[in-house]
């Protein structure tokens, strides 16, 4: 049953050192801010942080990787014109580097919340990312033997939740919330609002409340542009 | 035709090519041109694998909304009609053979359609793939545009790929401003040339050239 903090720091409060933190968002869109500069906050250390990319410009998950409280990064997409902070943290020898191709990613932390234990998956097939798994020919295609991606916690940003923590996103910044919420043993959501149950469309839901844990509600900033 | 082809023409014959009604995801670079071309009339729904069917041209001025992204991360519109998904149902309509035309830009592709464009495979490069092996791997078609010549003149449709691997036996069709090659079981035929000639191509290259079907 969620229940619902009356801050980003309660909301974040009780995160381990040494935890798995899926954090959702593909490049801002998404990006919990908040419960990651509460994350920042509350000291946790030796992180490994599940994310598309490895942080933007001077917010967010780019000021964890600063500060150097992560130790390893699982992610699709590191390298990027303001990836400056996990640069000269990788030239420095100081962040351990997964680097899974996006849809592996995504189909990782989805077989995680659907207690899948591994999936053979084309893609990858053949390539520098696959060597040392397990290749398999099916029906003359190849194949690579990929894992679960279990989260101690999910951070993610959600548009409105209900009093029973269902869930509606936003556009493109649904990315990779959903299955984020599922793969973690406690998934922690921002929201923008939060409506009374039953005001929100059954067949509209995204998420649904057996999924989450913590919400808490962050007035978006007017810069972020409408929030409906 | 007498002349190579401009980068806007070889755009333009790219969304040419695609037909009707299909879906088609444009990647990052040159292929994201081609949308400038297509028409209407196609009525091609656009897909971008941050988790959208149906995205419209970028977003200017007021139109531009943060949470409305596409996979470069730069801020697009939706059309009537559009569609979000979450990123392991947007990657498995991909790798599900949903999507009918990819379209990638490339550093080589070998004549058995291997593909390289995601990594130098310089030592000092951090490394970054993004979703350019669930690309190369799901769509029906796999269209790359690229040049056919490296700067220093060597050509990158090539019998074997130098460049670490992005996807193996995956590009179907090659454009080019010198020629169009088709990727067949047979071996790579050149479909139309572009101020040059089979010949000529042919002296320039290390993989046999096919003339074009009648």
């Amino acid at each position: 049953m969620a229940k619902f903090a009356a801050t980003a720091q309660d909301a974040v409060a009780g995160i381990q050192d040494g935890a798995t933190v899926l954090i959702g968002g593909f490049g801002n869109a998404g990006q919990p801010m908040e419960l990651i500069d509460a994350l920042m906050d509350c000291g946790a250390t030796d992180l490994t942080v599940v994310n598309n990319n490895a942080g933007q410009a001077d917010a967010g998950l780019a000021l964890l990787i600063k500060e150097r409280r992560v130790k390893k990064i699982i992610c699709s997409f590191p390298r990027q014109s303001d990836s400056w902070h996990f640069d000269t943290a990788y030239r420095a020898g100081e962040i351990e580097l997964e680097l899974v191709p996006q849809g592996n990613l995504a189909e990782r932390i989805r077989a995680a919340g659907a207690g899948i234990g591994g999936f053979f998956t084309p893609t990858g097939y053949g390539t520098m990312l696959a060597e040392g798994k397990e290749t398999r020919m099916i029906d003359g295609k190849g194949y690579v033997l990929e894992s679960p991606i279990y989260g101690d916690v999910a951070l993610i940003k959600a548009l409105t939740s209900d009093k029973k923590g269902n869930l509606v996103y936003r556009k493109t910044a649904r990315n990779f919330g959903p299955i984020m919420a599922a793969a973690a043993k406690k998934s922690i959501v921002q929201v923008s609002g939060i409506v009374e149950t039953g005001q929100l469309d059954p067949e509209v839901i995204v998420t649904p409340g057996i999924y989450v844990d913590t919400v808490v509600e962050i007035a978006p900033q007017a810069a972020e542009g409408e929030a409906h | 035709m007498s002349e190579k082809l401009s980068r806007e023409d070889l755009a333009r014959l790219v969304a040419q090519d695609i037909q009707p009604g299909s879906f088609v995801n444009l990647g990052i670079g040159q292929p994201t041109s081609v949308s400038n071309y297509l028409t209407a009339e196609q009525d091609i729904t656009l897909h971008t694998e941050n988790g959208m069917l149906g995205m419209g041209p970028e977003a200017h001025g007021d139109e531009i909304d943060q949470d409305l992204i596409n996979a470069g991360k730069v801020p697009v519109t939706e059309v009537p009609g559009a569609s979000y998904f979450h990123h392991a149902d947007s990657f498995a309509m991909m790798r599900g053979g949903h999507l009918d035309v990819c379209v990638l830009g490339a550093f080589q592709v070998s004549a058995t359609g291997d593909l390289a464009n995601w990594h130098t495979g310089a030592p000092d490069a951090i490394p970054a793939v993004g979703g350019a092996m669930d690309l190369a791997t799901g769509a029906k078609d796999v269209y790359v545009m690229m040049s056919l010549f490296a700067k220093d003149g060597t050509p990158k449709l090539v019998p074997e790929c130098s460049y670490p691997l992005t996807g193996v036996g995956c590009v179907t069709r090659v454009y080019t401003n010198d020629a169009v090659f088709l990727l067949t079981p047979e071996g790579v035929r050149v479909r139309e040339t572009f101020g040059t000639t089979l010949e000529e191509l042919q002296s320039k290259m290390d993989i046999k050239l096919l003339p074009p079907t009648e």
